[in-house]
């Protein structure tokens, strides 16, 4: 049996994402020598995705796609009780089934919520499979349960986990003197923020494919980080890390829920195992939406004083958070970082509940923390009459932690404002919010943005020059739809002179070099200067040979247009293609993402302007523009950055409008485990969006100056929306999705009160 | 969402899908005459229910002839990605609410989720692995490249056939030179892409209406 405890490496949301991130910043390695910005030919242009034509033609193997010889399929039998022990589970029925090939229990004695694994079966097929489900006879005892965060905090409650109370503690932190501050500022307000629980549901589903060949395991995963599955299989199934391979060819979105290792994937290779045939586990819809995450709920209180002239003098900070049975987000990175505010106190807590756990989703924490804070900021701003921006702008920071910190290694934020505004037009917005008349109500709005994204040191990736004249570019990175392949071929071609559909990409597999998992924005920044270290060996390699041939010395010889010529007698030149032969055997060039100088903060920043539209008789808000600018540093593709930006801004579209997870209170079932009832945006509900990248050099954070693109457009986009809302009917309203019954109920007051 | 009604006759939203496919209609109606003859029937715990034999059916998939048995249960999208290998189309939410599973049925866009196999009996269906001739992609496949109108690109299949049989069912009608973006949002109403890509796959299907609309 599988060791338990190691099943699911992701119970931490933050491991993966805040410290790891955060990490990366503190690394004593040497700093690398600036490259001075060349002259780039591919990079920073508009390329198309090399994998398009197999992506078109429907030729992209994704996990359900792929079939082997002997191929068994395995499901998965959930709880269906929020809280029960599980006294007793008799598998004899659902053996006997025909085509039933194994059944086993999971060691598990209490379901800690609807939809937690209790045993698992595989069969030649999923008709099979799913008819064994119902032969499994399962003897449960309820246990009382809470499945509201409100009924957890109180007293007596039940308790979700033995070793630990329902309300813990997750940061409390202070700088200044909050109360003193509080004394200088001439408004003080206090407001509420609420936030909904967003489930991931990534297109393509969870899925796993286990095969043994004698002792190796090779598991096709549909998966954010082979490594990370690779460790976790090895740790659950005690073997050697190297006994196991995780292949991810082809993923149809993760978003933060395909983070880790999953039960799933170790129950498919232990059913491999036991039967000796391949096994696949695809979970379903219903399943994603119970047992593989979701973003966790905020609840923040604001306290902030302010003076006349715009500036923050004391801000606090009380949130209460709920991932389940996992731990909730910390949203109070943005608030502690991004601004000028000597007086701070952020109190958070997690509340624990039977319900599904928590992952890291997108920007996690900060897309909570940022709609709180944003929308607080603009409620003072309008308390002392001054504009937004400037508000912003007068307590802008070049330092970290709030200007008391390290220097920001380069922080374009002052040039995203100056850009953004002046596109959106941000001169006509209602200079009192709600000064509008008329049943429909326009209205401009803006927010901030921070995230880490600076990449990770010790990332490796080679080139392999084949006397052919063939270029391979290696790396263990996985492209969960950022175009990572494209970004590996573009930064490789440009190094070597050639066209990106001249490299062929090789990633995707945990046998390659170690690349990070794809989270926290860190995937182009950990790769893509490893990629450009390695393919600039070779191109010097290239450059000796040439020099031998010519007999002179490699610094004569130079590379253009696919030539390698002598400088001083250019008769003597040779083409790419030719003076590969003189390799004589395939030669390999190792590179590798190195650290970053101590003492600077490495992040990246953005600020999204939004215009929208409010019926002030139905309540619906319609976002009409969205202008997203970006300090990312230096971009590698336009293109797929483009698309990122334009991903990120439609998810926090639906965030904002649509998306929550709606749990009955009493019984602790989910109501809406589909795409019909989970509202999500669709392109009847797409507004125009602008993505403008800032042009910022950052010549300490790597040889590309790149910076990550994940999660930045996610961020500021529902705070924008609510602050364009609030700008359009004079009335914040204080909790996302802003539907329409919410909109209305934060008119109602005004209304009575005019 | 998405669900502006249509009024340009032919285009297809989500909503009018579910109309034209949900309630009743094909379980009183359809079904018996469609259904091969009951030969057993099974108790279950929700009481007895009928078993139906399996039916020999004849499809044309993009092109070719393909004589299949196949249970009355199987769906449209089952029978290509299991019987047939066609796995270009996509298993997404497989109960009819986001298009990843669209191919052309007789030149009309269907969700294959929710047609069973046996209905498709002597039709013409078209999927995302008969666009192309050879290496010649079709102008809806260049248009997604070109404009990076997916990102993970499990939806891509979907969007392309709902985009295919937009456009080729009204080559003229609007003018394909100018097509309203609204129109095109329209069109599309019935895909989800996750990734929210919305803003190029609009530019795909302009781009590939302008380079139809000419040939």
């Amino acid at each position: 049996m599988a060791k338990k405890e190691h099943w699911e490496n992701t119970t931490d949301p933050h491991l993966l994402y805040t410290e790891e991130a955060q990490a990366e910043t503190s690394t004593t390695q040497a700093a690398p020598t600036p490259e001075k910005k060349p002259d780039y030919k591919i990079i920073g242009k508009p390329t198309a995705r090399i994998d398009g034509p197999k992506i078109v033609t429907g030729k992209a193997p994704f996990i359900d796609d792929i079939k082997l010889r002997g191929m068994l399929v395995g499901k998965i039998l959930r709880s269906p009780h929020p809280h029960a022990e599980i006294v007793s589970i008799d598998l004899s029925k659902a053996k006997s089934l025909r085509g039933v090939k194994a059944v086993i229990g999971l060691d598990s004695e209490k379901a800690q919520y609807i939809g937690n694994r209790v045993a698992a079966v595989v069969a030649v097929d999923e008709q099979t499979a799913q008819q064994a489900l119902k032969l499994i006879e399962v003897m449960y005892k309820p246990l009382p349960y809470v499945v509201s965060v409100e009924k957890s905090r109180e007293e007596g409650a039940p308790q979700v986990h033995e070793a630990k109370p329902n309300v813990e503690n997750i940061r409390d932190e202070k700088r200044g003197d909050v109360e003193l501050g509080f004394k200088e500022a001439d408004v003080v307000l206090e407001r509420t923020y609420k936030t909904a629980i967003e489930i991931h549901h990534p297109a393509e589903t969870h899925g796993s494919i286990a095969k043994w060949e004698g002792d190796q395991l090779i598991v096709w995963d549909s998966t954010q980080g082979i490594h990370s599955v690779r460790d976790g299989l090895a740790r659950s199934l005690e073997i050697p890390a190297g006994h196991v391979t995780v292949i991810k060819r082809y993923m149809g979105g993760g978003f933060g829920s395909k983070l880790g290792l999953n039960a799933h994937t170790v129950i498919a290779a232990m059913l491999a195992k036991q039967t000796g045939k391949p096994v696949k586990i695809m979970l379903t819809r219903k399943e994603n939406a119970l047992c593989v995450g979701n973003r966790p709920t905020s609840l923040q209180t604001y306290r902030g004083g302010v003076k006349k002239d715009g500036t923050l003098v004391a801000l606090t900070l009380t949130n209460y958070t709920t991932g389940g049975i996992n731990r909730g987000d910390r949203c109070s990175e943005p608030l502690l970082d991004v601004y000028r505010c000597p007086n701070l106190h952020v109190k958070e807590y997690t509340v624990y509940t039977n319900l599904g756990g928590s992952r890291a989703t997108r920007a996690p924490g900060h897309v909570q923390g940022t709609f709180g804070l944003e929308g607080f900021l603009d409620e003072l701003a309008n308390e002392i009459g001054m504009d937004p921006l400037e508000l912003r702008k007068k307590n802008y920071t070049t330092k970290n932690r709030g200007d008391t910190g390290f220097p920001y290694s380069s922080k374009g934020l002052d040039k995203c404002y100056e850009l953004g505004a002046e596109t959106i037009g941000w001169h006509r917005r209602n200079k009192t919010p709600g000064e509008g008349q008329g049943k429909i109500r326009q209205g401009l709005g803006m927010a901030s943005q921070i995230w880490w994204g600076a990449g990770v040191p010790g990332t490796l990736a080679d080139v392999k020059l084949y006397p052919d004249g063939s270029v391979d570019v290696i790396c263990g990175t996985q492209d969960i739809g950022c175009g990572t392949r494209t970004h590996m071929a573009v930064v490789t071609a440009e190094a070597l002179g050639l066209e990106p559909n001249d490299i062929t990409v090789k990633l995707g597999n945990s046998d390659y070099p170690y690349a990070p998992s794809s989270g926290g924005s860190q995937t182009t920044p950990s790769v893509a200067p490893a990629v450009r270290d390695a393919s600039l060996k070779a191109v010097d390699h290239l450059k000796e040979l040439a020099a031998k041939k010519f007999k002179v010395s490699a610094h004569d010889i130079l590379y253009k247009d696919k030539n390698f010529t002598d400088r001083n007698n250019p008769e003597n030149t040779i083409a790419f293609g030719e003076l590969a032969k003189d390799l004589r055997r395939e030669t390999v060039f190792h590179g590798e993402r190195k650290g970053m100088p101590d003492g600077f903060a490495y992040n990246t920043f953005g600020a999204h302007f939004v215009e929208v539209e409010v019926d002030t008789e139905t309540g619906q808000i319609k976002v009409l523009k969205v202008v997203a600018a970006h300090d990312s540093g230096q971009i590698i593709n336009t293109k797929t950055a483009e698309s990122q930006v334009i991903g990120g801004v439609t998810q926090g579209v639906s965030t904002a409008l649509f998306e929550q997870r709606i749990v009955d209170a009493t019984t602790g079932t989910l109501v809406n485990p589909n795409w019909r009832d989970y509202k999500i945006a669709t392109s009847m509900d797409i507004p125009e969006i602008i993505p403008i990248f800032v042009d910022v050099d950052d010549p300490r954070i790597n040889i590309l100056g790149t910076k990550g693109l994940g999660e930045p457009p996610r961020i500021p986009i529902a705070a924008a929306i609510g602050n364009a809302v609030y700008n359009a009917i004079g009335v914040q309203v204080r909790e996302i999705p802003m539907t329409p019954d919410k909109v209305l109920k934060a008119l109602k007051p005004k209304e009575v009160s005019s | 969402m998405g669900t502006n009604q249509n009024k340009q006759g032919k285009s297809f939203t989500r909503r009018d899908f579910l109309k034209g496919f949900g309630g009743g209609a094909i379980g009183v109606a359809v079904v018996p005459k469609i259904l091969a003859q009951e030969t057993a029937s099974m108790e279950t715990k929700k009481g007895k229910i009928p078993v139906y034999a399996k039916k020999q059916v004849t499809l044309t998939v993009n092109g070719e002839k393909y004589s299949l048995v196949v249970e009355p249960r199987e769906t449209l999208l089952d029978v290509l990605r299991e019987n047939l290998n066609l796995t270009g189309t996509k298993k997404t939410c497989n109960q009819g609410e986001c298009g990843g599973c669209t191919v052309l049925l007789d030149g009309e866009p269907v969700y294959s989720c929710l047609y069973l196999a046996i209905r498709a009996d002597g039709k013409d269906i078209r999927t995302v692995e008969g666009l192309a001739e050879k290496e010649n992609l079709h102008p809806v496949q260049q248009a997604f490249i070109d404009t990076d109108a997916y990102q993970c690109g499990f939806c891509a299949p979907g969007f392309i056939m709902s985009t295919v049989g937009f456009l080729e069912t009204h080559r003229n009608s609007p003018p394909m030179m100018n097509l309203d973006l609204e129109e095109i949002k329209k069109a599309l109403s019935g895909n989800i892409c996750r990734c929210g890509n919305y803003d190029h796959i609009y530019k795909a299907v302009s781009e590939a209406a302008k380079k139809m609309g000419r040939s």
